[in-house]
């Protein structure tokens, strides 16, 4: 099966039904359908090869959840990128994936346009406003997002996916300091859906609201999911005023709502969640972090009708277990057992698999939803997919270290290296240091996850300045602010001397804490 | 009660110093946080804080509201109206 045949087949059969929701907007699966049809065709009519990748920066989930069904049709790869990441790791994803072509808005053109001269793969870039700083693109040919999405679908040479091809590259950061993309193909996104959505028995009658980036696999497998199962999903732009979404989740009718520890966090701090009437609400998952035990009593208490999934999952194979509902009071801690067609098991260093409970070690996780490898990458590829228990397989290496109790629960304990976990997305440390010591006024910069009660996990830099140097607090905040995401930046700046370091060089973050 | 210039520049201070990452940019009284991406989900919480602790008023969950919060005007007319509804009750 391939993964544009989740909307394909629920055009079919459910064609006047709604299945998308955004800012009062009302959209069929008949008209995503035909819009997503019309754009594949556009691509192809265009020159666009099969498996050729093309990047979605857009602010706009309709317009990007169109695109990206859009690219498969017209068989290539779609790269969803946050529109919040700034245009020097947008200029290396581009590169690195070597995308042909760029979906984008005016919002983004002034940035763009900056640096249209460094990038040589682009052949158009496709814009959902065109009218809008139309000027400023001027070295490549600019496409109508609203004319292409409205033609009559054509009779086009169509592209032929099989399930081995790839479906997209979803970019994650690594602990090197520059995004990996980790290569999924439509076998494994299928699978991924498969099992998710057979574990939160989703049927079509399933509302399902999500304040989650499309970037975000989690945030993206909630359309995914919603148009396999033929359901409706309501989409917000960040959970930023809780009580608007809470009346929106009333007001939809909302019967599955994902969230991250984050999100917990704030509604755990809303005094009037009694006087909501959630009983549509069938189930709450979380992901990212592990929700804290008063956290999932506050939640069990507010939604006492919604079942609290309590789930575990790294991009390079979507999800790999959860927790059964009727567990969590007797396991708060545990992100439970392998989720369906998917096995897991704990290594120590030597990679000899450990069956005694308690004892800690790397996780390692089989299925089809393991991807294929980092793109370009192959000796960091080697590194995470290594040879499994039977000839010629392999299996998902992941940098997580996990014990299991007594019944074969999982719990999880850390990164094997420093990635930090921060509002449910991976930071890494080395790509934020580098950025700091791109300031004149910084000898060297050290960066490290610290508690927090909202977060999970709070960034705190560590900064040696020249002795000359006059750098505040905000000017360092500022400058991190126009180069990183805006969860990538540091919540707390330390002033320090010279950092503590071993003999080879390497600083000690152990001291830092 | 404070004049209303008062309570703007207190609450432009405030927005500046906290959430505007470029400095130079001058944000207009009817900029949306959220359109722009001005404020965050952890942003609005500390908005909340300090016009609580600054004006002496308290912010129910339900006034935490784009209509109230999402802009400088929205904020003016709200912490207004607060301040002029504690004045009655306290008359």
């Amino acid at each position: 099966m391939l993964l544009n045949e989740f909307l394909e087949n629920s055009a079919y059969s459910n064609a006047d039904k709604v299945a998308l929701v955004y800012e009062g907007k009302r959209l069929t699966f008949s008209e995503i359908n035909n819009a997503a049809s019309a754009m594949g065709d556009a691509l192809i009519l265009e020159g666009f090869q099969k498996q050729d990748r093309a990047i979605v920066y857009l602010d706009n989930p309709v317009e990007s959840v169109i695109s990206l069904f859009g690219i498969l049709k017209a068989g290539g790869i779609f790269v969803i990128i946050n529109p919040q990441v700034k245009v020097k790791k947008l200029a290396y994803i581009i590169s690195d994936c070597q995308a042909k072509v760029l979906i984008t808005d005016s919002n983004h053109t002034k940035q763009i346009s900056e640096l249209l001269s460094e990038i040589t793969s682009l052949k158009y870039i496709i814009s959902t406003d065109e009218g809008k700083n139309k000027e400023l693109i001027t070295k490549i040919r600019l496409i109508d997002f609203k004319e292409i999405t409205c033609r009559k679908t054509s009779n086009c040479r169509k592209a032929r996916c099989i399930d081995i091809d790839l479906a997209s590259l979803i970019y994650t950061s690594g602990s090197s300091g520059t995004p990996k993309g980790v290569m999924l193909n439509h076998h494994n996104m299928v699978s991924a859906a498969e099992s998710i959505t057979q574990y939160l028995e989703n049927t079509q009658s399933d509302i399902i609201f999500s304040t989650l980036p499309l970037s975000f696999d989690y945030g993206l497998y909630q359309v995914l999911m919603a148009f396999k199962f033929g359901g409706t999903v309501v989409l917000e732009k960040g959970f930023i005023f809780p009580e608007q979404i809470l009346r929106t989740i009333v007001k939809e009718k909302v019967t599955g709502w994902p969230i991250v520890p984050t999100i917990a966090a704030m509604l755990c701090r809303q005094n009037n969640l009694s006087q909501h009437d959630f009983s549509r609400l069938r189930y709450i998952t979380s992901t990212g972090q592990v929700l804290p035990t008063n956290h999932i009593a506050r939640l069990r208490e507010a939604f006492p009708g919604a079942k609290i999934y309590s789930m575990y999952g790294l991009t390079e194979c979507k999800r790999v277990s959860y927790l059964h509902p009727d567990q969590i009071e007797k396991r708060p801690g545990s992100v439970g057992k392998a989720m369906p067609n998917t096995e897991v098991y704990i290594v120590d260093d030597a990679e000899n698999e450990m069956t005694e409970a308690g004892k800690p070690g790397e996780l390692v996780v089989r299925g089809s939803n393991v991807m294929q490898g980092y793109w370009n990458l192959p000796e960091a590829t080697a590194r995470v997919l290594r040879p499994g228990r039977y000839p010629g397989e392999k299996v998902l290496y992941t940098g997580d270290l996990f014990k299991k109790d007594e019944e074969g629960y999982l719990y999880f304990l850390g990164r094997k290296d420093d990635i930090i976990k921060t509002s449910g997305y991976m930071v890494s440390p080395k790509e934020l240091e580098n950025v700091l010591c791109e300031i004149n006024d910084i000898i060297e910069a050290a960066v490290i996850g610290v508690e927090d009660d909202i977060l999970g996990q709070a960034i705190k830099a560590f900064v040696h300045l020249t002795d000359s140097s006059k750098l505040n607090e905000k000017e360092i905040i500022n400058y991190c602010h126009k180069h990183l995401e805006d969860y990538a930046v540091p919540k707390y700046i330390s002033f320090c001397g010279p950092l503590p370091r071993s003999d080879s060089g390497k600083i000690y973050k152990r001291d830092l804490r | 009660m404070p004049a209303e210039s008062k309570i703007k520049e207190k609450i432009i201070t405030f927005i500046n110093d906290n959430f505007i990452k470029e400095t130079g940019i001058a944000i207009k009284d009817d900029t949306s946080f959220l359109d722009e991406g001005i404020i965050d989900s952890t942003g609005v919480l500390e908005l909340v804080a300090y016009i609580e602790i600054t004006f002496e008023i308290k912010i129910e969950d339900e006034e935490i509201i784009p209509d109230n919060l999402d802009s400088v005007k929205k904020l003016i007319n709200f912490v207004r109206a607060k301040l002029e509804n504690k004045s009655q009750l306290s008359a």
